[in-house]
C-alpha cells in the first residue's frame, strides 16, 4: 500500500509542477500576441482617449508579473476572469462548450477503439496474409487523410448526397436527445476513423508480441483457437501498451476535435478558443487553453493509475 | 486451420460493428425528422433558418460595434424613424413622413400613431426623445455612434406624434445614420440588460440565445404593422464557408445570407431547389495607397499602378466574376453612383511610360501588406503579378487581421503608417468621407476633395447628389486609391422563398419583405 501511496504522491507532484509551468507559458504567449486588445475591442473608429481609458480598465497598463499573479490567484479561487468581449465569466462560457467537446472526444475515442481493436487483431493474426496487408494499407490511408478532409468527404456523402444526417450544427442532449445523437454521429465518426487508423498499428504490434509469448503458445497447445486465445489471454497484456498510447493520443484527439468542430460547426471548446484568439479575448484564450492542459494532464495521470488496475504486479511493487 | 481462425475473427468483429451499425441507424432515423420538415411545401412554412457567418457576442448594438448585431435586430426587432430599402432609398417606417427646414437644420418627423413597442407601451414622440437623449448622454456608446449622435443639438416632442430634431450643422448623411443603429428606438420602460434581451417595436422579438450556435427570433404577437411572416426565425452561425454550403445543400438552413466563397456558386445551380440572388453590398474592396510614401504622392505613379491592373480579370479570377467594377468610393446603390470603372483603364504600356516619366524607369519596390481575408490575399497575388509586368515589385506580407489593425491601419505615435499598399474591404455605407480625413490610414485629404465633399454634405438634397458625384469623380481622376471591385451580395435561398432584398444596403438582414410562395 505504501508503494501505491508513494506512486500517487509522485504523480500528483508532477501534475502540479507541470500545471504551473503550463500557466507561465500560456500567459507569456498570450501576452506576446501582436495587436492592441483595446483597439480590437473598440474597432476601427476608436478615439485615442477611449483606447487609453479601456487599456486602464483592462489593466493592460500594469506590469506583466502582477497581471500573471492576479490571473493565477483568481484561478486557484475558481475565478477564471471575465471574457471582455461578451461580458460573461470565462467559466460560464466554457461549461456548455466543454460538454460538446467532451462528448465528441469520448465517442471519438470509443469509435476509434471499436475500429482499431478488431482490425489490429486481424492485422496481427493474418500478418502474413492478404487480410493483414489490407488492414495495414487501409490504416496507412486513414492516417494520411487530414481530419478536416475526412469530415468534408463524410459530409458531402452522408449529409449532402444521401441526406441521411445533418451536415453540421449541434443540439444539446437535454433539449432533443435524437437531434443530439444525429448531430454527433458524423463528427465522432470522422474523429474515430482517423484516430482508429493511428491506433491500428499499436494494437497490431501489441498483439504480435502476445503471439510469441509462452502463455499464448500454451493456450493454443491445449486446444484454444487463435482468436479466443488472443482475446482471453492477450487482451489484458496488450491493454497495457494500448492504454499508454491512448493517453498519449489524447492531445492529438483534442487537436483533431478542434478541427472537427470547425468542419461541423460544433459549439465546443475548439470553436470557442479559435474565436477568442481571433477577437483577442485574452482571458478567455488563457482560460480555455489552461483548461485543455488540465484535462490532458488529468487523463495522463489517470492512465498512470490505470496501470495499477490493469497490472496487479505494480500494486505490490513486485517486478517481473 | 487458418480458415477457421479467420472465420472466428470475423465473428469476433461482428459484435462491435453491429453495435456501430445500430447506432448509425438510430441516428439516421432521428436525423430524418428535421430533413422531412424541410420538404414541406413552402406555403406552409412557419419557420425560417438563416445561415450567417459571425455570431454576435452580445445583443447590445449601442455598446458593441459588431455588424452581426444589427444584422439580426435592425428593422426586425428594433425599428427606426426612416429605413433604407434594397435600392438605397429612404422610406418611412416609424415616421409616416418628415419635413426638413430650408436651412437643413431642423427635421420634423410625423410618427405613425399606431406604433407601439412589443411590451405594449406607446411609441410616441416622448419615447423617441427620451431614448435619443439617453443615448447621447451614454459615455460608453461606441465611437461611431457617438460621432453620429454629436451632430444633434436637441430633440423636442411638441405633440405625441411629432418629434423634432435640430442639428448643429446641415448633413444629409445624418438621416442615413438615423436609419441604422443610431436610430433604433428602445422601449423606455425596459429595465433589463440589452445584451441578452430586446425591447423594440418590430415584428419579431428575441426568443432565445443559443451561445455558440444560433439566435432565435419569434413573431411579436402584438405588432402594430403587417405581422411577421414566420412564427420563428433562426439565425444559425457557421463560420466555415464549406460547412455553411453543406448545411444549405443538405436542407438544414433555408437561406445563406451572404455566400462567403463565390467559387462555390456552381453547387447551387439546381433551380428546382435553390434561387441565387445577386446584388451589391456597401463593401468596396480598396487597394489603399499610403500617401506618405514618396513615390505614391506622384499622380503619375498612382495612375500607372491603376492602369497596370486589369480589374475585370482580377474580379474574374479572385471573386468568380461576381461583384461590380466601381472605379471610385461609391457602390451602385449609393444615390451618387456613376460607373467610373473606365477611369485610368487597363493599359500596361501607358503605365510603363508614366512610371518612366515619374523617374521610375529602373523599377520601383512597394510593400503590399494585406490582412489574411480571402479577397485580400487572392487579390494581392494577382496585383503583384500584374505590377511585375510594368516593372513594379510588390512584396506581399500577409498579416492576421489584428496585426493588420495594429501595424497598417493604426498610425504610429508620429502619425506614420507602416505600409505602401494594402487591400481591405470598406463595408460601411456611404463612406467616401473617410478620404477627407488626413489622419486616416491612407493620409489622403486633398484640399480640393475635402472642399467638394463638405459642400456636398451640407447642401440640399438635389445639389447633394450632384456634389457627391463630383467628389467621387475627383477621387477616381486623382487615383486616390485603386478600387478593385464592390463585394457582391450573394444570397442563396430555398426555391420557395421570395422577397429577399437584392442588395445589402444596410447592416440589417431584413426579414420584413420575405415571403414563401
Amino acid at each position: 500500500m505504501s508503494v501505491l501511496a508513494r506512486q500517487v504522491a509522485r504523480r500528483l507532484g508532477i501534475f502540479a509542477v507541470t500545471l504551473l509551468g503550463a500557466s507561465v507559458l500560456i500567459f507569456a504567449i498570450t501576452s506576446a500576441l501582436p495587436g492592441d486588445l483595446a483597439q480590437v475591442m473598440l474597432g476601427l473608429d476608436a478615439s485615442p482617449e477611449a483606447l487609453a481609458a479601456l487599456r486602464a480598465e483592462l489593466g493592460l497598463d500594469r506590469p506583466l508579473p502582477l497581471r500573471y499573479l492576479a490571473w493565477v490567484g483568481g484561478m486557484l479561487g475558481g475565478d477564471f476572469g471575465i471574457s471582455r468581449l461578451s461580458g460573461y465569466p470565462v467559466l460560464q462560457l466554457m461549461a456548455p462548450r466543454f460538454a460538446v467537446t467532451g462528448w465528441l472526444v469520448l465517442f471519438g475515442m470509443i469509435g476509434a477503439l471499436l475500429i482499431a481493436v478488431p482490425a489490429g487483431m486481424v492485422a496481427a493474426l493474418k500478418r502474413r496474409h492478404w487480410q493483414g496487408f489490407a488492414v495495414n494499407a487501409l490504416a496507412q490511408v486513414g492516417m494520411a487523410i487530414p481530419v478536416f478532409w475526412g469530415g468534408i468527404l463524410l459530409v458531402s456523402l452522408v449529409a449532402v448526397r444521401l441526406r441521411w444526417l445533418p451536415a453540421n450544427g449541434y443540439v444539446p442532449l437535454s433539449q432533443d436527445p435524437a437531434g443530439w445523437a444525429s448531430h454527433l454521429v458524423l463528427p465522432a465518426l470522422t474523429l474515430s476513423l482517423v484516430q482508429g487508423a493511428v491506433l491500428i498499428r499499436y494494437v497490431r504490434s501489441a498483439f504480435v508480441e502476445v503471439l510469441d509469448e509462452d502463455y499464448y503458445r500454451t493456450a493454443r497447445a491445449i486446444g484454444w483457437r487463435p482468436a479466443p486465445a488472443l482475446l482471453r489471454h492477450g487482451l489484458r497484456n496488450a491493454a497495457m501498451s494500448l492504454v499508454t498510447v491512448l493517453g498519449l493520443q489524447l492531445s492529438a484527439v483534442l487537436v483533431g476535435a478542434i478541427v472537427v468542430e470547425q468542419v461541423f460547426a460544433l459549439p465546443g471548446l475548439g470553436t470557442l478558443l479559435l474565436t477568442a484568439v481571433q477577437q483577442r479575448d485574452l482571458l478567455l484564450v488563457q482560460g480555455t487553453v489552461m483548461f485543455l492542459v488540465l484535462a490532458v494532464l488529468a487523463v495522463n495521470a489517470l492512465v498512470d493509475f490505470s496501470y495499477l488496475a490493469i497490472d496487479p504486479r505494480q500494486r505490490t511493487g513486485e517486478s517481473r | 486451420m487458418d480458415n477457421r481462425a479467420s472465420r472466428s475473427t470475423r465473428a469476433g468483429r461482428r459484435g462491435p460493428w453491429a453495435l456501430l451499425l445500430v447506432l448509425a441507424l438510430t441516428a439516421v432515423i432521428a436525423g430524418c425528422t428535421p430533413a422531412g420538415q424541410q420538404t414541406t411545401p413552402a406555403g406552409d412554412r412557419h419557420t425560417l433558418v438563416v445561415g450567417a457567418t459571425l455570431e454576435p457576442a452580445s445583443m447590445d448594438a449601442f455598446h458593441n460595434s459588431a455588424a452581426s448585431i444589427p444584422q439580426v435586430l435592425l428593422y426586425n426587432v428594433y425599428e427606426t424613424l426612416v429605413k433604407v430599402d434594397s435600392d438605397g432609398k429612404l422610406k418611412p417606417l416609424l415616421a409616416q413622413g418628415w419635413e426638413v427646414s430650408p436651412d437643413r437644420l431642423t427635421y420634423t418627423f410625423h410618427l405613425n400613431p399606431a406604433a407601439k413597442f412589443a411590451s405594449g407601451a406607446a411609441l410616441d414622440a416622448t419615447a423617441v426623445k427620451t431614448g435619443f437623449e439617453k443615448l447621447k448622454a451614454d459615455t460608453k456608446l461606441t465611437e461611431t455612434l457617438r460621432a453620429q449622435a454629436a451632430i444633434v443639438a436637441s430633440v423636442e416632442a411638441p405633440e405625441a406624434s411629432t418629434v423634432v430634431f435640430t442639428l448643429t450643422r446641415p448633413s444629409l448623411m445624418w438621416l442615413y445614420d438615423m436609419s441604422s443603429t443610431l436610430g433604433m428606438v428602445v422601449d423606455p420602460t425596459f429595465t433589463g440588460d440589452l445584451a441578452t434581451a430586446t425591447a423594440g417595436s418590430g415584428p419579431y422579438t428575441l426568443q432565445k440565445l443559443n451561445k455558440g450556435t444560433s439566435v432565435v427570433l419569434g413573431k411579436s404577437p402584438s405588432y402594430w404593422g403587417t405581422p411577421g411572416r414566420f412564427d420563428e426565425v433562426t439565425f444559425r452561425y457557421i463560420a466555415d464557408p464549406n460547412a455553411q454550403n453543406a448545411a444549405m445543400l443538405s436542407g438544414e438552413i433555408d437561406v445563406v445570407s451572404n455566400l462567403q466563397a463565390p467559387e462555390s456558386l456552381a453547387q447551387f445551380s439546381d433551380t428546382s431547389r435553390f434561387s441565387v440572388i445577386r446584388g451589391t453590398t456597401n463593401g468596396e474592396v480598396v487597394l489603399g495607397l499610403n500617401h506618405q510614401t514618396k513615390a505614391l504622392q506622384d499622380l503619375r505613379v498612382r495612375q500607372a499602378l491603376t492602369m497596370a491592373i486589369d480589374r475585370t480579370a482580377l474580379r474574374d479570377t479572385v471573386w468568380n466574376g461576381e461583384g461590380t467594377l466601381i472605379g471610385s468610393m461609391a457602390v451602385p446603390t449609393d444615390p451618387w453612383y456613376t460607373d467610373l470603372s473606365g477611369t485610368n483603364p487597363y493599359d500596361p504600356a501607358r503605365a510603363r511610360e508614366l512610371l518612366a516619366d515619374a523617374g521610375y524607369a529602373e523599377g520601383l519596390t512597394l510593400r503590399l501588406r494585406v490582412p489574411t481575408t480571402a479577397y485580400a490575399t487572392k487579390s494581392a497575388k494577382f496585383v503583384a503579378s500584374q505590377l511585375r509586368d510594368v516593372g513594379v515589385t510588390a512584396t506581399i506580407e500577409e498579416l492576421d487581421f489584428n496585426r493588420w489593425l495594429a501595424e497598417v491601419f493604426t498610425p504610429d505615435d508620429a502619425g506614420k503608417s507602416n505600409y505602401d499598399m494594402t487591400i481591405v474591404a470598406h463595408v460601411e455605407a456611404r463612406d467616401l468621407g473617410k478620404f477627407a480625413n488626413p489622419d486616416y490610414y491612407w493620409h489622403y485629404a486633398d484640399p480640393e476633395f475635402v472642399r467638394l465633399f463638405t459642400e456636398a454634405d451640407e447642401s440640399g438634397t438635389a445639389d447633394q447628389v450632384a456634389g457627391m458625384q463630383s467628389a467621387v469623380k475627383f477621387l477616381a481622376d486623382d487615383a486616390a486609391a485603386i478600387w478593385l471591385f464592390a463585394l457582391p451580395n450573394l444570397v442563396i435561398t430555398d426555391a420557395g422563398i421570395t422577397g429577399i432584398p437584392q442588395n445589402a444596403t444596410t447592416l440589417s438582414f431584413d426579414l420584413t419583405t420575405i415571403a414563401s410562395a
